[in-house]
């Protein structure tokens, strides 16, 4: 894993030091609220409906165990005692007092952590496939570049103000388990003719109120290229990107206004500017620098001794579901689902953090990653202890065998925290996941993804599901739109709305349905969600879903 | 519809409303009730002034409700209205574990009855 040198250290502790400073401005009154809003946005402070809310960045999703120590202590000491894993890889704490936050993040310091640019119009974490440096189907690890690009974009002079919060995304396997379409730019390790790796660059999608899948700008940018190429597109986002209207300030406005091929145009004009300024030699990533990265972030070793398993009845299920392949030997990945039956998802405990770093140093190499699934992975597992470790998980209820299946929830926190939400989204949860868990039908449905949202800005990555929800206010009430045939990883596709929203309970018993007709219909276990759609269309799920409501 | 004042401290960001003392209270019970337009409008003005204490002080509709109505002590008020979903989550916390709220309320000012907590 990366570590800090001196210079990432005085950043994360002398942008603490500023944010004291700033909090105690506010609290004087030497800064009015308008004036230290955006200040503390940039280090991931919110105001929610019932306290602040902080964003932790947790880069690229990777941690290491005393990191998550030091999460859990965070939550036992300033907050009710749990965290929240987003569908960004990071990490929310609801209930923080602003006057505590300067220490927290002095604590956060401490081991390398920070809030910085977790919140507005920056670029924001970047994301990656959960599963790197253990896929086998990698092209090449991802994370250094991740680690590349975050240290381009932290503090970047010029992107720091951009119209809008910008979003990057990276897969290293063709694969793409990152969702890389459905991001502001969204990157592909591949390789060329040579044999040498790089990029195929993508940028203009997204989620939110006008959802856009990515088109591609480049089908190969080399590695020393990289940052330039980046640069070229933020530049010409920060220009011409839309400022006078917050709903049509994101790059996939941009990049649908003007056009794909002058976008295009636009961007390869500005890179080849770059590249022939003394800019660009400032860009150019040296090789040293690469091979720097790259080597903290070596492969593991192989481990041979045999799988110990566990006598536990519910051991092979989990095994099965739970445990993913690793590219070397004796080694595995193993998903912590936080989607017990009828719970919120993505919620962790102080105490779960802490046996989960404990896991990680006795079982896992030390390292674990949070998904935008909202789980957590031990991602070098060794399988000689797998036994070991699903006992100790189940017995703090972290072994539900579920990842990747119909009750392996995404959902954003909703109404019960976000000041923005229109609707309650984890209650929602909770019931569709009781309900598909009573009804035998997580197991028997395989890998269908039910993510929801409780607004339109697609916190909970509706669009993206194959069976999606959304809430919108109605009346004063809580409704819910269903969409259907969403997809996320691999190619990614928008979800289509189904029909009327519902009610809160018609909706719970509507995702049920959906998830029993696709099991009735489809011609095989094989044959997946959104093939049974292409197949039968929307018809069998409108009606199933129609008439039940009425 | 009457009207009280809500904001979030400015330390931790709790949920505060203003009472008749021109001061902050944690309990909506504690709630200065306001019948007409224009006394929430001056009442509003001179909460949002508060910029030590608090951060975006804003109007609510409530139904105030007491003896008459059945509630054997004192005054309760309850958020009504259109962000009648989402002003009850700021009285009461986060309903993780179940669809329903804690107290029921009708929309448009009608009085509802109050659920069992």
């Amino acid at each position: 894993m990366y570590q800090y040198d001196d210079i990432d250290q005085t950043l994360v502790t002398e942008r603490s030091a500023e944010f004291r400073e700033q909090v105690q401005a506010r609290l004087s009154g030497a800064l009015s609220e308008d004036e230290f809003k955006p200040l503390r946005l940039m280090n991931g402070v919110y105001l929610q409906l019932h306290a602040y809310m902080l964003r932790v960045a947790i880069p690229y999703g990777v941690l290491r165990a005393d990191q998550l120590r030091m999460l859990a202590h965070i939550a036992r000491t300033y907050d009710k005692g749990y965290g929240h894993f987003t569908t960004r890889q990071n990490i929310q704490f609801n209930w923080p007092a602003l006057v505590d936050i300067p220490d927290i993040l002095d604590q956060l310091a401490g081991v390398q952590m920070h809030a910085i640019q977790t919140s507005g119009n920056t670029i924001r974490n970047t994301t990656t496939d959960p599963f790197a440096g253990a896929a086998a189907d990698e092209i090449a690890d991802p994370r250094p570049w991740c680690e590349l690009i975050r240290q381009w974009s932290t503090f970047h002079p010029e992107f720091s103000f951009l119209p809008r919060k910008f979003k990057i995304a990276v897969t290293g396997s063709p694969h793409d388990r990152a969702a890389i379409g459905v991001h502001d730019i969204g990157i592909r390790l591949v390789r060329d003719g040579a044999g040498a790796v790089g990029f195929t660059v993508y940028a203009g999608g997204g989620q939110g109120r006008t959802p856009r899948v990515a088109v591609k700008l480049s089908e190969y940018v080399s590695q020393t290229d990289l940052l330039a190429y980046l640069t070229a597109i933020l530049r010409v986002y920060n220009l011409a990107g839309r400022r006078d209207n917050k709903f049509k300030a994101r790059i996939k406005i941009l990049v649908e206004e003007t056009g794909p091929a002058e976008f295009i145009r636009q961007v390869d004009a500005e890179f080849a500017a770059i590249k022939a300024s003394a800019e660009g030699e400032d860009l150019r990533v040296p090789q040293a620098e690469i091979d720097r990265i790259c080597g903290f972030f070596a492969d593991v070793e192989a481990d041979d001794r045999p799988e110990q398993g566990s006598d536990a009845a519910d051991f092979s299920a989990w095994r099965a579901v739970n445990v993913k392949p690793h590219k070397v030997s004796g080694r595995a990945s193993v998903v912590i689902s936080l989607k017990p039956a009828g719970g919120s998802p993505g919620d962790a405990t102080a105490a779960q953090m802490d046996l989960v770093a404990d896991l990680a140093d006795r079982f896992a190499d030390g390292e674990i990653r949070v998904t935008k699934e909202q789980n957590l992975i031990l991602p070098h597992a060794r399988l000689g202890d797998s036994g070991a470790l699903f006992d100790a998980l189940a017995a703090a209820g972290l072994a539900t065998a579920n990842a990747g299946l119909a009750s392996d929830i995404v959902s954003c926190p909703g109404l019960d925290y976000c000041n923005l939400a229109n609707t309650r989204s984890i209650p929602i949860a909770q019931a569709i996941s009781t309900q598909l868990h009573e009804a035998g039908l997580d197991g028997a449905a395989g890998d269908v993804t039910i993510k929801i949202s409780g607004c339109i800005n697609a916190c909970g990555h509706h669009h993206v599901a194959n069976i999606g929800v959304l809430g919108v206010e109605k009346r004063g009430d809580e409704f819910y739109q269903l969409t259907l045939g969403g997809v996320a990883d691999g190619d990614a596709a928008i979800g289509k709305i189904l029909g009327p929203a519902l009610a809160s309970q018609d909706l719970i018993d509507a995702v049920v349905m959906c998830v029993r007709t696709y099991v009735d219909v489809r011609t095989s276990a094989d044959e997946r969600f959104v093939e049974t759609l292409d197949r039968v269309g929307l018809t069998p799920f409108k009606e199933a879903v129609y008439d039940l409501a009425q | 519809m009457s009207k009280a004042i809500t904001a979030n401290r400015l330390t931790d960001g709790r949920v505060v409303y203003w009472t008749a003392g021109q001061d902050w209270a944690e309990d909506i019970a504690d709630a200065a009730v306001f019948a007409d337009d224009d006394s929430a409008v001056a009442a509003l003005a001179v909460a949002q002034g508060q910029t030590l204490a608090i951060v975006g002080a804003y109007p609510i509709d409530v139904v105030e409700q007491g003896p008459d109505d059945g509630v054997a002590d004192g005054q309760i008020v309850t958020p009504s209205g259109r962000k009648v979903v989402r002003e009850t989550i700021r009285v009461h916390g986060p309903t993780a574990g179940s669809l329903h709220l804690t107290t029921s309320v009708g929309r448009n000012g009608a009085v509802a009855e109050l659920a069992a907590a």
